[in-house]
């Protein structure tokens, strides 16, 4: 009988091409990928079915913890700058450029105007632990939240104006928690309707759709 | 640099070695790989969903349109997750229910039917909210409305009447 030869073949394949490609993708996600800002508020998010994504530019997010405090936060280092300066001039604070330099890289905070000086003095460890920042006021009588939203619209205008282009207006994002209580969300329902702001999202979590029988 | 392997003291000369140039690249195509997908799942996963809400304008109080009776739903969010909801307007009945499918759903999607069969038109359901209820109820609520597709809807205020509405029929 004669053996058959059987000619052999190397097993190992030239991977450079795959190789060039998964680096240039990987690239491609650091580069795009954002990072979750550290946030000084935890919040346990409610699911709906709703499957709108969060709009990418201009957003305005207020967060309310389970405790009902208010944190608020803005897009954009240079609307959180402008937004400090004339929230500043509002409530005659001066602050130093420091300090707005450390405001500009704050993404979310909860402290009345009185303590906002002891928050951006901290580091970010410091500031971002639980229990260190009280909440933004929202009662009729001292409603500082509504100052912030009005001075973060102002500031999107500016900003817009000094780069050229047009403001598309900030949208307003509410991020509650599961056990905040009515009377808050209502508080701040209000703030926004005083300020003929009559449309704005819910964050929320994505949960299944459920099936309807007999629709 | 790349020269300096040059095979000792230099005594024996046999020429270069060949060496093969291909290096094992199975275990960066994995770490790549690897990171590719982490990367993928954080960056798309991280954008949150939101629900859009709209309220009515505060300052168009005069246009507050007249409803039919008939079409009028009131939704009562009560406290330790209790919901109550009654029909009409004058003198209701109030009844409880809670969030689940055959709670709620089940009675939206019912009534839903039955305002249909009697007036032609689309339900109307009012969301009133008391101090006792979470965040958590009202989004439960509202998605409900978009889980039982029911067009119309409104977040409005709770008032003393709805209170005592509710206390009249021992409920709270």
């Amino acid at each position: 009988m004669a053996k058959v030869k059987m000619p052999r073949k190397s097993v190992s394949l030239d991977m450079t091409a795959m190789c060039d490609m998964a680096f240039l993708l990987l690239n491609f996600f650091i580069l795009t990928a954002k990072f979750k800002p550290e946030d000084p508020v935890t919040v346990d998010m409610p699911g709906s079915i709703s499957e709108l994504k969060m709009p990418d530019v201009g957003v305005m997010t207020i967060s309310v913890d389970k405790d009902n405090k208010v944190f608020f936060g803005v897009e954009g280092q240079f609307v959180r700058r402008e937004m400090l300066k004339l929230f500043a001039g509002q409530y005659k604070i001066g602050y130093t450029p420091q300090e707005e330099q450390e405001f500009m890289n704050l993404s979310t905070f909860g402290v009345p105007a009185n303590q906002l000086r002891t928050i951006l003095n901290m580091s970010n460890a410091e500031r971002n632990k639980p229990g260190v920042q009280p909440g933004i006021p929202i009662d009729s009588a001292d409603n500082q939240l509504k100052d912030w939203i009005a001075q973060a619209r102002y500031a999107d205008k500016v900003v817009a104006a000094t780069n050229g282009t047009e403001s598309k207006g900030l949208r307003i994002a509410i991020r509650g928690d599961k056990a905040t209580n009515y009377p808050t969300i209502k508080k701040i329902i209000t703030t926004l309707q005083d300020q003929n702001i009559n449309k704005f999202n819910l964050i929320t979590n994505l949960e299944g759709a459920p099936e309807l029988a007999g629709q | 640099m790349a020269e300096i392997d040059t095979g000792g003291g230099g005594g024996k000369k046999k020429g270069p070695k060949k060496q093969s140039t291909k290096v094992d690249m199975t275990p960066m195509v994995d770490l790549a790989f690897l990171l590719i997908t982490f990367f993928m799942l954080t960056t798309t996963f991280n954008k949150p969903q939101v629900m859009e809400v709209n309220m009515p304008d505060k300052n168009n109080e005069d246009k507050t349109q007249k409803l039919n009776e008939k079409r009028a739903m009131t939704v009562i969010l009560g406290k330790d997750n209790n919901v109550y909801y009654y029909q009409g307007v004058n003198n209701p009945e109030v009844k409880k229910t809670n969030y689940s499918d055959e709670g709620l759903r089940k009675l939206l999607l019912d009534k839903k039917k039955e305002v249909r069969q009697v007036t032609g038109k689309d339900i109307f359901v009012v969301i009133k909210a008391t101090e006792g209820s979470n965040y958590k109820n009202v989004v439960d609520v509202l998605d409900e409305m978009s889980i039982t597709s029911i067009p119309i809807y409104a977040l409005a205020d709770i008032t003393p009447a709805d209170l005592d509405l509710l206390k009249k029929n021992n409920l709270e």
